[in-house]
């Protein structure tokens, strides 16, 4: 037991080395590998890949010289560290993954060369090496890989939130009545944002009436359907009156055709024709003010 | 024992439910209302539930119920102050209250009493909506 890890110790001892005492060239081979797999976009500076190939090759030589095996580690923190800084802020510059995790891969020719070309005793010793640095590369490139995409999950996440939130402003027509326009798919998601907003906003202004419109609504499933006929009954609850407009003659066929009971919820075609009935139902009307405008009319 | 006030306005009762609803207390509540619309030959009952936060299915359904008793015993149920979040609550329980009124705020469920029973003088004239309570603003736009 002792002896293997002594070797494992003596056989990263020699990458080690070839890391310290070649770092200079190694680090001149490395950025030309890397920059061609770059040459494509440009988007990063070569001053700024020189100073993160450096840091990079420092860490890596501190962390196999450390002699532990396992790149989960504590002794490969600062590396692991250094990979998901350098790939998160690589996945929000818009980097491909590929591009992001050549950063790492492209590290093994060169070694590998410098490895081959030290003065090696016998040709087991130079396989066992490159078979050990290509291990460890593997693993970091890996790791680069997944923090990566974590990082464009993460901003996916975030964008469909911001998406939310903007899609469902609820605007005040008049005194006491509120619209709804829906723009994009109804799912159960954004019908909850919609509905919660909606109700909120009935509160804070008193209103009596709420027109939803559907008219960026682009189809309307059985389960669309649902999800507006939830609304309309969370807002009659609040002791409003909600009216759906902007049904397409389309979406009014495939209403009629998927046998979706709209109940006793009132529809209108426009959002033009909801407000009328909306103003009426709050007792107003709409007149023209110049009887000669009327007339030309 | 824990009981939930029912006052007299009128030809009204006002419940206000001010208290965590637990399932005596809404089952009292249940049988204190219809005791009292009996008694006092209330034509309409106006349940504020604007300080409850939290409903379950049994809320939900007594809710219905009193409003159900309450239409047998010849009295308007509305009941008024909802908040978003049971709304929402009460819709994804499947519990819409049908045949029960809602209305935003106390003087608006008055209102809306008012209109459904025709009592109180401001007997409104047949074809207008319940939502027109006050004349002075609806001028012309």
């Amino acid at each position: 037991m002792a002896d293997t890890s002594r070797a494992a110790r003596s056989e990263s001892g020699r990458i080690a080395r070839v890391l310290e005492q070649d770092s200079a060239n190694l680090l001149e081979a490395w950025i030309a590998a890397q920059s061609k797999v770059l040459s494509a976009r440009g988007s990063i500076s070569a001053n700024e890949l020189r100073s993160q190939s450096r840091e990079f090759i420092s860490l890596l030589q501190k962390a196999i010289a450390s002699g532990a095996s396992s790149v989960d580690g504590p002794d490969w923190d600062d590396v692991r560290g250094f990979l998901a800084d350098l790939s998160k802020s690589r996945a929000i510059q818009g980097f491909s993954p590929r591009e992001t995790a050549m950063f790492v891969f492209s590290l093994k020719e060169p070694l590998f060369e410098r490895l081959g070309a030290a003065a090696n005793p016998d040709a087991d010793t130079r396989t066992t090496d490159v078979w050990n640095a290509s291990l460890i590369l593997d693993e970091l490139g890996i790791y680069t890989t997944e923090v990566y995409q974590k990082s464009r999950e993460q901003l996916i996440s975030r964008q469909q939130q911001d998406l939310l939130e903007l899609s469902t402003p609820v605007v005040k027509l008049w005194d006491g009545i509120l619209a709804l326009p829906m723009v994009g798919t109804l799912d159960s998601s954004r019908t909850q944002v919609a509905m919660e907003s909606l109700l909120q906003r009935i509160v804070e202004t008193g209103s009596d009436v709420a027109i939803l419109d559907i008219t960026g609504v682009p189809t309307v499933d059985t389960l669309t359907a649902q999800h507006l006929l939830k609304t309309v009954n969370a807002v009659h609850l609040m002791g409003a009156e909600c009216i759906i407009s902007g049904i397409r003659p389309q979406i009014a066929q495939t209403i009629v055709h998927l046998g979706v009971e709209l109940g006793d919820v009132v529809t209108k075609a426009s959002l033009a024709d909801a407000f009328r009935l909306a103003l009426s139902r709050t007792g107003r009307t709409v007149t023209r003010i110049d009887a000669h405008v009327n007339d030309r009319a | 024992m824990e009981r939930i006030p029912i006052l007299r306005m009128g030809q009204f009762l006002i419940v206000s439910i001010q208290v965590d609803m637990h399932d005596r207390l809404a089952l009292t509540l249940q049988s204190d209302l219809a005791t009292r619309i009996s008694e006092t030959g209330a034509r309409g009952v106006l349940l504020d539930i604007s300080s409850l936060e939290i409903v379950d299915s049994f809320i939900g359904r007594m809710i219905s119920n009193i409003a159900g008793t309450s239409r047998v015993l010849d009295a308007e149920t509305v009941v008024v102050g909802i908040q978003p979040a049971v709304a929402i609550t009460l819709v994804e329980l499947g519990l819409s209250l049908p045949g029960v009124r809602t209305a935003l705020n106390v003087e608006k469920g008055m209102a809306m009493l008012r209109h459904a029973t025709g009592f109180d003088g401001h007997d409104a004239a047949p074809g207008s909506t319940p939502l027109s309570e006050s004349s002075d603003d609806s001028a012309a736009v």
